[in-house]
């Protein structure tokens, strides 16, 4: 079964709702408090820029976990005017919006994935946070109990 | 959405209890600064507890809002950050810089006394 949530990104109460949707899918699958922490905050970071630089976009949230790893990837799109540089956003302290230019290099730290494209016209941030299945039995092997 | 701003006393202890929007934050710090200016508040406490995100736009308006009040020559303290928050901030690269923080409201308003008292002429009171 694969879940995929979809938020319009058309104002700024869609930031605020997009991260719900990411941190609420987060906790579904099994991710801790920090990890559902870190989500959330790079959904809003990311859609946030949505706004800021396209007027709106879109912003998907998917349950692309397998037997062996619970992973959560989201997409964050906008038919904007594109990134002009892409290595410069990715540095600290660069902002072309008068902003702090933690945005995307914060985000990045945050996630274990995070790929973008960008020129005019499309802006496309894929990120995903992934983790090893905790089995449901210990993990201690039977037969190894402790002298 | 406004955040309630209560006064007690020389202080106003404000708590952030849900998601704000960006502008809902602005509006805040607008009246936050309003209020210290129109009571003649001596400190600020704002209370985080129960905000679950603190993105590098909240954590500005949080760290700007504390700058400004104390530029008006009032002391802020900021308490009850979550510890999710305080590693994704960290991790983000985005701490609060500058800006007196405390566990919660009880030791957040001990250490604002503290720094209140210890004011250049506050002595006579």
């Amino acid at each position: 079964m694969v879940t995929e949530k979809l938020v319009r990104i058309e104002d700024e109460m869609d930031i605020v709702a997009a991260r719900e949707v990411g941190r609420e899918m987060a906790r579904e699958l099994g991710f801790g408090l920090v990890d559902q922490t870190r989500l959330a905050t790079a959904i809003s970071e990311l859609t946030r820029n949505v706004i800021q630089y396209a007027g709106k976009g879109i912003c998907m949230i998917r349950d692309a976990s397998d037997s062996s790893y619970i992973r959560i990837q989201v997409v964050v799109e906008d038919n904007g005017p594109g990134i002009p540089d892409i290595n410069k956003a990715l540095q600290f302290g660069y902002s072309t919006s008068g902003g702090l230019g933690a945005g995307l290099p914060g985000t990045k730290q945050l996630v274990h994935e995070f790929q973008i494209v960008s020129h005019p016209g499309l802006t496309r941030v894929t990120i995903a946070m992934v983790r090893a299945r905790v089995p449901e039995e210990s993990h201690i092997p039977v037969g190894t109990q402790r002298a | 959405m406004r955040v309630p701003i209560l006064k007690l006393g020389d202080i106003l202890l404000t708590s952030i209890q849900m998601d704000l929007t960006d502008s809902d934050a602005q509006q805040f710090q607008n009246d936050v600064l309003h209020m210290v200016h129109e009571k003649n508040a001596k400190g600020l406490i704002i209370d985080i507890t129960a905000l679950d995100v603190v993105d590098s736009y909240m954590a500005r308006i949080l760290n700007d809002t504390a700058h400004m009040v104390r530029l008006l020559g009032a002391e802020v303290v900021l308490c009850g950050m979550r510890p999710a928050v305080a590693i994704t901030l960290v991790e983000m690269g985005r701490e609060l810089i500058g800006v007196d923080t405390a566990l919660n409201l009880e030791q957040g308003m001990e250490k604002l006394r503290r720094r209140i008292a210890g004011r250049p002429g506050a002595a006579g009171g």
